[in-house]
């Protein structure tokens, strides 16, 4: 692809500054860049003081590190941002409609949209979940929709994820620290608030307790532990919606409820967030090795004892094999057209599309069907020879476990450096609520930047940075 | 014909347990074959927690073992009255899709011996193969108690050419698999006609039959499951199935007794 | 509150007060070297001695030199209770609790994390030892002053304190049993200056000189000493006020009195520490430094069961 195709956010294709930076722009004119260094210095100081940092898995000692922040703002217009989260929440309702059938009448399955080998065949798809009515009828109570940007009104869903979406802590202290620095530039620009999102997010999982709940409904965050990578996010969640952070071994099955140890006895936990993985959710019921898990919850869970927040199961929908069939699955369920593109994708189970790979794996992106962060992807147009070849061999062994899909020109978006501004490719995570009867976009989100020049891969394990993501109020 | 039956089962831990749970499959349920007339359940040295009803429509009662249990009783009782029914259990009922039953699981999991086993079946009907199927298992797997481990799938057991009631069915269901026809395991109790007194349940299989729906083969007695036969829980393996399953911190050396009565009313 | 997180609230300010303790600990093993009685070396093992280390010290040492000890107290990695150790005990309990502590007192800790591991991330030569040790001093006392002006009192706060006064019991405790270790030359030295130089050293190491001489003016021997820092209520490092406070907060935490923690808080205050200081030079400071250890350990031992801290 050449640059000229490229859209930037603030200088379109042509260079002309579009219309959302304007204001922003005019402020930055004004500034010192010596004294934008000096903030973008002390943003980082700020980061590391308040411990906004992550491991980093693969390394011998789970070493924590920050992610960079940029301090340019990615900008979106109000009625930009109208059209997407229209979209956005279209798309999530489908998802859990689609959750709903798969588990119980598979009436999708029944009408030919979509193959029964794809649910058969798929590891996702857990046996448990069949047959049971999560409290309230919601699957994915938070959502974050990975889209991508081509050009003005262009916009791709790239991912769904209905698992545990994480970033959503950066969304929050990018915008802290945006509003600490540079309190000036909201006084004369106009920015949807996001700071509400902890206390939306905690009704909108007490809204979702089960009938057993007496009262306030008690809810905990379950974290793995301080060494997983997102510890500091589950602790910040729980903190900022003022309930217990939790980990396996405080749990226990106690008169037919999940319970926490407090120093007072056991106290029976109502909605249960969990940051933990389905596989290691249950020892009783799923991986016996596990030992962050709380045996026994799922059984309290089909008993009705508890809410799990996302349900179990939920990663038949983010299944990257089962992402080619949205555009179907949104129809299905909706009987609208889908307001969100998804993009084009060949799925190498089926020897069409296989061949169709195999011949242009240069020019296309090549993903694990259940791989997420970044990993285990090939990018055609920047790999190697010997890293395409490789990847062929993978391939022809195991065409089921990946999907490709055609390389797309992401949008740029400047970011600040000692040369002054330079355009990097960005994506966008908005974050979803999903409550009985509501669905919640939070106008915003994680803005991901790859900060290599030309570089593609925006996630923050491979060294990508992030962005405070300004939606307008107009 | 009714059907009396007795079970208890008696864990004792020189070790005391630190904690433990259990899930209890051990309750039958009411089908258009079998009613379930009277039926309780009790439990020494343990806390029922709950019971739902599981992926497969079991009942599952979940069962928990506090600090300091050394001994734990489970005792069943009930009457169970059943209309013949040719080993036809009928149309498939869910909650689990039917393709469910046509996933393999590890015990499942179809390797040399299912593949030469599945080789030499024939059959005109689906009907007559699975018969066929049921005959070639029984013939080369020869029933001996104690022969087998509980851990077996069905590749030990053709191997070993021994086994129990849960190795002929994991043999049964593997094949079938292979041949994609839906099939299931089966837990329940047999009425025998020469001794009331059992020290295990029984295992049979049920296969998915175009047109007729579940059909039951017991590969081990050679034989349609028909009055006799009390079904109390399916699922995709033993696993699914077991009476009893779970997990235990602590009461090493553990000394099982089970006492099964089955009488005929 | 969750056991787990009590236990995080407990260690955390037990490591922190752990932190500063041993600071002070290695500035009053400088000062009694200074005094250049002996070697160094029968110094620096009497100071080990009294922290509980000198045995681990020795598995890894062939002899105790200055240099190593200072470092196996400051920083060695084989040491879980070097004051690098320490402080990172701490933040990762700070970690474990973050959600029960403010975001000030978070950054707090973290703030002396971060000064305490660029400080110690190299040998400290003996021109910065003072200052390092001081550097983290006020470390440490910026996290106690957040802790104290953002927090609510409540069950959080309990147990906080509590951590903070059983470890600080049970160094005051020690560095009294300093004097059984660091010998004097003979016991015709008693009462001589280097006699004085040690009882000073020792009023230095809990901030006690000023105090002290404001209470008794030029005079006060060992046994005023004794008193003032095992008996005295007003002293805040003193034995009996430690014990007083987490009487308090054990109280507040338990109302009806139900647990054995706060029975066993109450009986050491009764036992050890409602008496005339020469009961305790009859009983033998050692003996009774000794019991009292021990009985300190007893207390912690039965929080930890009387608010589930473990399953």
């Amino acid at each position: 692809m050449s640059e000229t195709e490229i859209f930037d956010e603030m200088w379109g294709r042509d260079g002309c500054l579009r219309e959302p930076y304007r204001a922003f722009h005019a402020w930055f004119e004004g500034e010192d860049p010596k004294r934008l260094r000096a903030k973008q210095r002390e943003a980082e100081e700020l980061f590391r003081l308040t411990g906004i940092t992550f491991n980093v898995y693969g390394k011998a000692e789970a070493e924590e590190r920050l992610i960079p922040f940029d301090i340019i703002p990615r900008i979106i217009s109000g009625p930009e941002w109208a059209r997407l989260s229209r979209g956005i929440e279209q798309r999530v309702r489908a998802i859990n409609a689609f959750l709903h059938d798969i588990y119980h009448k598979q009436e999708i399955v029944k009408a030919g949209r979509i193959p029964e080998e794809m649910i058969r065949r798929n590891d996702a798809f857990l046996p448990h979940m069949i047959g049971v009515e999560p409290p309230g009828g919601v699957y994915t109570h938070i959502v974050g929709i990975d889209l991508v940007r081509t050009g003005p009104g262009e916009f791709y869903v790239l991912e769904d994820n209905a698992r545990t979406p994480s970033g959503v802590s950066y969304m929050l202290e990018n915008r802290e620290t945006m509003l600490r620095m540079f309190p000036e530039l909201f006084s004369r620009i106009r920015v949807r608030p996001v700071q509400t999102y902890p206390f939306e997010l905690r009704r909108s999982l007490a809204a979702s307790a089960p009938g057993c709940a007496a009262g306030d409904p008690v809810v905990a965050v379950l974290t793995p532990g301080i060494y997983n990578s997102a510890y500091f996010e589950h602790a910040f969640l729980a903190d900022q919606m003022g309930v217990e952070l939790v980990e396996g071994h405080d749990l226990r099955v106690v008169d037919g409820r999940v319970a926490m140890r407090t120093t007072r006895g056991y106290k029976p936990i109502d909605v249960l967030y969990r940051r933990v993985d389905d596989d290691f959710l249950d020892p009783l019921n799923f991986n016996p090795e596990s030992t962050l898990g709380v045996p026994g919850i799922m059984d309290v869970y089909r008993a009705g004892g508890i809410t799990i927040a996302n349900a179990p199961g939920t990663g038949i929908a983010d299944d990257k094999a089962i992402y080619s069939y949205m555009p179907e699955i949104v129809e299905f369920y909706t009987g609208e057209r889908p307001l969100l593109q998804n993009v084009q994708t060949w799925r190498c189970s089926e020897p069409d599309a296989l061949a169709h790979v195999l011949d242009n794996l240069g020019d296309l992106v090549v993903k694990e069907v259940h791989g997420s962060g970044g990993y285990g992807m090939l990018i055609g147009p920047t790999a190697s020879r010997k890293e395409i070849a490789a990847f062929r061999r993978k391939l022809r062994a195991r065409p089921g476990n990946y999907i490709a899909q055609p390389t797309l020109s992401l949008s740029t978006v400047p970011v600040f450096t000692r040369a002054g501004l330079v355009p990097r490719h960005v994506d966008l995570r908005p974050f979803v609520l999903v409550s009985p009867g509501s669905i919640n976009v939070t106008p915003g989100g994680l803005t991901r930047v790859a900060l290599k020049k030309g570089s593609l891969v925006v996630n923050s394990s491979q060294g990508g940075g992030t962005k405070d993501t300004w939606v307008l109020e107009d | 014909m009714q059907i009396e039956i007795h079970h208890s089962t008696r864990y004792r831990f020189a070790e005391p347990v630190t904690f433990a749970l259990q899930q209890i499959r051990k309750t039958p349920k009411s089908t258009p074959h079998q009613t379930v007339l009277d039926w309780t359940t009790e439990i020494t040295g343990g806390a029922k927690q709950l019971a739902f009803e599981d992926h497969h429509n079991n009942v599952v009662e979940l069962v928990s073992l506090e600090r300091d249990t050394r001994e734990v009783a489970v005792l069943s009782r009930g009457l169970v009255a059943l209309e013949d029914n040719h080993g036809i259990v009928g149309r498939h009922r869910g909650p689990a899709p039917l393709w469910l039953y046509r996933r393999h699981t590890p015990r499942t999991q179809p390797g040399a011996g299912v593949r030469e086993m599945v080789r030499g079946v024939q059959g005109e009907t689906t009907l007559d193969w699975l018969h066929a199927l049921s005959g070639q298992i029984r013939a080369a797997i020869a029933y001996e108690v104690g022969a087998s481990h509980p851990g077996w799938g069905a590749e030990e057991a053709i191997a070993a050419g021994r086994g129990v009631c849960q190795d002929h069915a994991h043999v049964f269901i593997a094949c079938a698999r292979l041949a994609e026809i839906p099939a299931r395991y089966v837990s329940g109790y047999l009425l025998l006609d020469d001794r009331p007194g059992q020290d295990a349940m029984h295992a049979w299989v049920e296969a998915h039959v175009e047109g007729l729906g579940w059909v039951g083969f017991d590969v081990s007695n050679g034989i349609a499951p028909d009055t006799r036969y009390v079904r109390v829980a399916t699922g995709l393996d033993y696993a699914d199935a077991a009476p009893v399953s779970g997990m235990r911190i602590g009461g090493a050396a553990e000394a099982l007794d089970v006492r099964i009565d089955v009488s005929q009313q | 509150m969750l056991g787990k997180t009590a236990n995080g609230l407990f260690w955390m300010s037990r490591y922190l007060e752990r932190a500063e303790n041993t600071s002070r600990l290695i500035e009053t093993g400088q000062r009694i070297a200074l005094t250049r009685l002996g070697d160094d070396a029968r110094e620096w093992a009497s100071i080990l001695q009294t922290t509980g280390a000198y045995p681990a010290f020795m598995a890894a040492h062939e002899e105790v030199t200055k240099e190593a000890a200072i470092n196996w107290m400051l920083r060695d990695r084989g040491n879980p209770s070097s004051i690098r150790g320490c402080i990172e005990a701490a933040r990762q309990n700070a970690r474990l609790v973050r959600t029960a502590i403010t975001g000030e007192a978070w950054e707090a800790i973290n703030a002396a994390y971060m000064g305490a591991c660029k400080s110690l991330s190299r040998k400290v030569t003996e021109r910065d030892l003072p200052e390092v040790l001081q550097r983290i001093r006020q470390g440490t006392a910026l996290v106690r002053g957040m802790i104290l002006g953002t927090m609510m009192r409540n069950e959080i706060f309990d147990f906080l304190r509590i951590g903070t006064f059983l470890e600080r019991a049970d160094f005051t405790a020690r560095i009294v049993d300093v004097k059984y270790y660091v010998l004097l030359p003979s016991v015709s030295a008693v009462g001589t200056t280097i006699d004085n130089v040690h009882w000073e050293s020792i009023l230095r190491a809990v901030s006690g000189r000023g105090g002290f001489r404001m209470e008794y003016g030029a005079g006060g021997g060992p046994r005023e000493i004794v008193h003032f820092l095992v008996l005295d209520r007003r002293m805040p490092r003193s034995l009996a006020f430690c014990a007083t406070k987490m009487e308090d907060n054990l109280r507040y935490l338990d109302p009806e009195g139900r647990t054995a923690s706060l029975r066993m808080v109450r009986d050491l205050k009764t036992r050890y520490l409602s008496h005339d200081v020469s009961a305790i030079f009859d009983y033998g400071l050692h003996e009774f430094i000794q019991s009292v250890l021990s009985a300190l350990g007893d207390v912690a031992a039965q929080i930890e069961g009387d608010f589930r801290f473990y399953e």
